[in-house]
C-alpha cells in the first residue's frame, strides 16, 4: 500500500465508530431535561447537538437520527440545520480541535505567520486531522480575544498572544497531558448542567455553580 | 474623562472572583433588581428613557423606544443577543465571562419592565467558558430566588434559558438569532415586519437587546436614569465599553464616558492605548467593526459620539477600534475583511454571496501582484451591485445588512489610498515586506 492509500484507507476507518454513535444513557436523560427548558422542542436542538458532540466528538449520523426522534422532525432537518454551523462537526475531528483566528485583529498580529508555523508544526493544513487522530487544524473567524491577538483556541479555550515557540510549547504541553486540566475535552457547552426551572417546577440537588475548579482559569 | 471613577458596567472586573455570585453581592449585586421590583413597570420603563440608554449591539436604537414597540399580546418573549461577532469587539465576551450575574440582573430588570415570563440569552458558541460560567451563575441566581418564581418575594415570576450559539456571525442578526433560537439554519427573515416586537420568537412579539445593554440596566436602577443621562453629551448619554486592537502599544477594553473622550486619545494616551507600535504613523482606523467604513488620520480628534461619527460618514456600530499603521497593506486588510464576509454570508441573496466572493478573488489577485489596472473599476462595480451608490449609510439590496456591509472596506481602501492599488498593479507583487502571507491563506 502506498503512504496515500494507507492515509486513505485510515480516514475510512475513522469514519464507522465501534459503538453505534447514539446517545448514552445519561445524555439521553439530559437531553430530555434540554428540552423541557424550551416551549417548542425545536428550539432544543442546537443544545442537544453539543450534547451529543459532548459525547463523541462529532455528530455522528447515529445521534442525529435520535436528535431528530426527540424533537419529532425529520433526520434531514437536523443535518440540514446543523450543517450550517461552523462548529458541529458533521465528520470525526481530532482529540484537541485547534481554532486559529486570522481576522483583522489577529492578522494584523502576524496571525498568518503563526499558522504557517503550525501548519508545519503539526504537518498538515487547515481542514486536516493528524493521523493519530490528536490534532484537527481550523481556521477560525474573530473569536473575540483581539487583545490578545494572534489568539486561538483549543476545544474552545482560549490562548493569545503567540508565536511560533508559545504554539510549540503549547502542542508538547497538549501531547503530554500536562494542560488536561485546563483544556477539557469536546463539548464543553454541555459540560454545566442547567438544573432549575420555573415550568416543570423542579429543582436539582447539586447545583454546579461558579465554584467549580474548570471555571476558574482565566 | 477617562476611566470614570465609578465605572458602569466593568466596576467588578479587577477582581479573581467577579463571576462568582459572592463577589456579585458583596458589591451591591441584585440591588438594582430589587428596587425595579418595588416600582410599577411604567416606571422602570420611565426610568430607561430617561437614561436614553442607546443600544450596545451596532444598530444603535434606543432602547427604551424598542420596547414601547413590544405589541401587546398574551406571550411574548425577551432575547439577549450575546452572539458578538462583529470582529475585532469583544466587550459582550468580556461582560458575560467575567459577570455573569450583572447580565442576569439586567435580564430579569428588562423582562419585568416588559412584563414576559419567558427570557432567553443566546451565547456565542465560541465563548465556551463564558456560557458556563453563565449557566452556573443562572443556576446560582434561581436557588437565590433572583430569577424563577415570585423573584424576592414579589409576584413577578420569570423563567430563564442560556442558549448556546454554534458558529455563525449571522446569528447576530436579530432575526437570523431568532431562528436559530428555534433551532433552524440562521438565515435572515424578510422585511417586513421590520421589528421582531411585531413577530418574532415563535411568531409572538419579542424583544431583542444587546448584552451591554442589559449589563447598564442594574446601574441605571439604582443610580436613576437622569444620573446616567447626564453622562456623555446629546443622544449618546452614559458610558460605553470600546474594544481597541490593531497596531497599538496597549490593546484592550476600556469603558469610557461618551463623547467626552476623542478617537486621538482611545489610541494616544497613556492610560489607553499609548500609541502605535514602534511609534510608526497612523494609516487608517476602523471606528466600530469591520462593517465600518474606515476613518483616517483627519478625523482623529473627533469624539466617541455616535451622531458625529454617523456624520463623518461611518459609524460608532459595536465600539470596536483597530488601528492600521504605516506598515499595514491596505489591499490586504480589505481582502480579509472581504473574505470574512464571504464566508459568513449565509448565501439567500445573491448580490452579497456571488458580491462577496468575486470581490474576494479581485483583492487577492492584487495582493498577489497579478492585478490589473481596471480591476479598481471592477471592484466599485461589484461593491455598486451590493450597494447602489456605494454611500454611507449604504443602499441595501438584501435581506439584512450584512450584504451592504462588504463595500465599505473596499470603499474607504480605494478611495483613500488608490495609489497603494496602483503601486500593487504596477509592481506585480505587495510593497510591503510580508508579499509571502497568503502563502498560508487557505480559502
Amino acid at each position: 500500500m502506498t503512504e496515500k492509500d494507507n492515509y486513505l484507507a485510515k480516514i475510512l476507518e475513522r469514519k464507522q465508530p465501534s459503538d453505534d454513535g447514539g446517545f448514552s444513557e445519561e445524555g439521553l436523560e439530559r437531553a430530555k431535561a434540554l428540552i423541557s427548558l424550551y416551549p417548542k422542542k425545536r428550539s432544543a436542538l442546537i443544545p442537544l447537538c453539543h450534547l451529543a458532540q459532548g459525547e463523541h466528538g462529532w455528530l455522528t449520523e447515529r445521534s442525529m437520527e435520535e436528535i431528530a426522534e426527540l424533537l419529532e422532525i425529520s433526520v434531514a432537518e437536523v443535518s440540514g440545520t446543523a450543517s450550517f454551523y461552523d462548529m458541529l462537526h458533521l465528520e470525526p475531528v481530532g482529540n484537541y480541535v485547534i481554532s486559529v483566528c486570522t481576522n483583522i485583529a489577529c492578522m494584523l498580529g502576524g496571525a498568518y505567520e503563526l499558522l504557517e508555523s503550525i501548519e508545519e508544526r503539526l504537518g498538515i493544513s487547515v481542514g486536516q486531522t493528524t493521523l493519530d487522530m490528536q490534532f484537527t487544524l481550523e481556521e477560525a473567524e474573530c473569536l473575540g480575544a483581539c487583545d490578545t491577538a494572534p489568539c486561538l483556541q483549543v476545544n474552545s479555550r482560549f490562548f493569545g498572544n503567540l508565536d511560533a515557540v508559545a504554539f510549540d510549547k503549547l502542542v508538547t504541553d497538549l501531547a503530554s497531558g500536562a494542560l488536561a486540566g485546563v483544556v477539557p475535552p469536546h463539548g464543553v457547552l454541555s459540560r454545566v448542567q442547567r438544573v432549575f426551572s420555573l415550568m416543570s417546577g423542579e429543582q436539582g440537588e447539586a447545583a454546579a455553580s461558579n465554584t467549580d475548579e474548570t471555571l476558574g482559569q482565566k | 474623562m477617562f476611566n470614570p471613577t465609578d465605572p458602569i458596567v466593568t466596576k467588578r472586573m479587577s477582581f479573581e472572583d467577579s463571576y462568582t455570585l459572592s463577589r456579585f453581592l458583596a458589591t451591591g449585586g441584585y440591588e438594582g433588581l430589587k428596587k425595579a421590583l418595588s416600582m410599577s413597570r411604567e416606571q422602570v420603563q420611565e426610568e430607561v428613557m430617561k437614561a436614553s440608554l442607546l443600544g450596545r449591539g451596532g444598530a444603535g436604537f434606543p432602547a427604551g423606544r424598542k420596547w414601547s414597540m413590544l405589541r401587546k399580546a398574551p406571550t411574548s418573549y425577551l432575547v439577549v443577543n450575546g452572539d458578538e461577532s462583529e470582529p475585532a469587539t469583544f466587550k459582550d465576551h468580556l461582560l458575560i465571562e467575567k459577570d455573569p450575574h450583572q447580565l442576569i440582573e439586567g435580564t430579569i430588570i428588562a423582562a419585568y419592565a416588559l412584563g414576559v415570563t419567558q427570557a432567553f440569552i443566546f451565547v456565542r458558541g465560541e465563548f465556551a467558558l463564558g456560557f458556563e460560567r453563565l449557566t452556573a451563575a443562572c443556576n446560582e441566581a434561581y436557588a437565590h430566588n433572583a430569577v424563577g418564581k415570585n423573584i424576592f418575594g414579589s409576584d413577578f415570576s420569570v423563567d430563564l434559558v442560556i442558549h448556546p450559539g454554534a458558529g455563525a456571525y449571522i446569528c447576530g442578526e436579530e432575526t437570523s438569532l431568532i431562528e436559530s433560537l428555534e433551532g433552524k439554519r440562521g438565515y435572515p427573515r424578510i422585511k417586513p415586519p421590520y421589528f421582531p416586537a411585531v413577530m418574532g420568537l415563535y411568531n409572538e412579539p419579542t424583544v431583542v437587546n444587546n448584552v451591554e445593554t442589559m449589563s447598564n440596566l442594574p446601574w441605571i436602577l439604582q443610580h436613576g436614569g437622569d444620573a446616567f443621562a447626564a453622562l456623555g453629551q446629546g443622544s449618546s448619554t452614559g458610558t460605553r465599553l470600546f474594544a481597541l486592537s490593531g497596531r497599538v502599544k496597549r490593546p484592550g477594553w476600556y469603558e469610557l464616558e461618551m463623547s467626552k473622550t476623542t478617537f486621538r486619545d482611545l489610541i494616544y494616551d497613556k492610560n489607553l492605548g499609548q500609541g502605535i507600535i514602534g511609534d510608526k504613523k497612523i494609516k487608517a482606523f476602523i471606528p466600530g467593526g469591520v462593517s465600518a467604513p474606515w476613518f483616517f488620520e483627519e478625523h482623529l480628534d473627533m469624539g466617541l459620539d455616535q451622531d458625529a461619527v454617523a456624520k463623518a460618514g461611518s459609524m460608532l456600530g459595536s465600539g470596536s477600534v483597530v488601528v492600521m499603521d504605516e506598515t499595514t497593506c491596505v489591499v490586504r486588510a480589505s481582502w480579509r475583511i472581504t473574505k470574512f464576509f464571504h464566508r459568513e454570508s449565509c448565501g439567500q441573496c445573491t448580490p452579497c454571496r456571488e458580491g462577496s466572493g468575486w470581490l474576494e478573488k479581485i483583492l487577492r489577485r492584487i495582493e498577489e501582484g497579478s492585478g490589473r489596472i481596471e480591476d479598481l473599476d471592477l471592484l466599485m462595480d461589484v461593491c455598486d451591485s451590493i450597494a447602489p451608490g456605494v454611500s454611507w449609510p449604504p443602499q441595501q439590496t438584501t435581506i439584512c445588512v450584512l450584504g451592504p456591509s462588504i463595500p465599505s472596506s473596499i470603499a474607504s481602501a480605494i478611495r483613500n489610498c488608490r495609489d497603494e492599488f496602483l503601486e500593487h498593479i504596477k509592481l506585480g507583487h505587495c510593497p510591503f515586506e510580508k508579499d509571502h502571507i497568503l502563502a498560508g491563506a487557505h480559502s
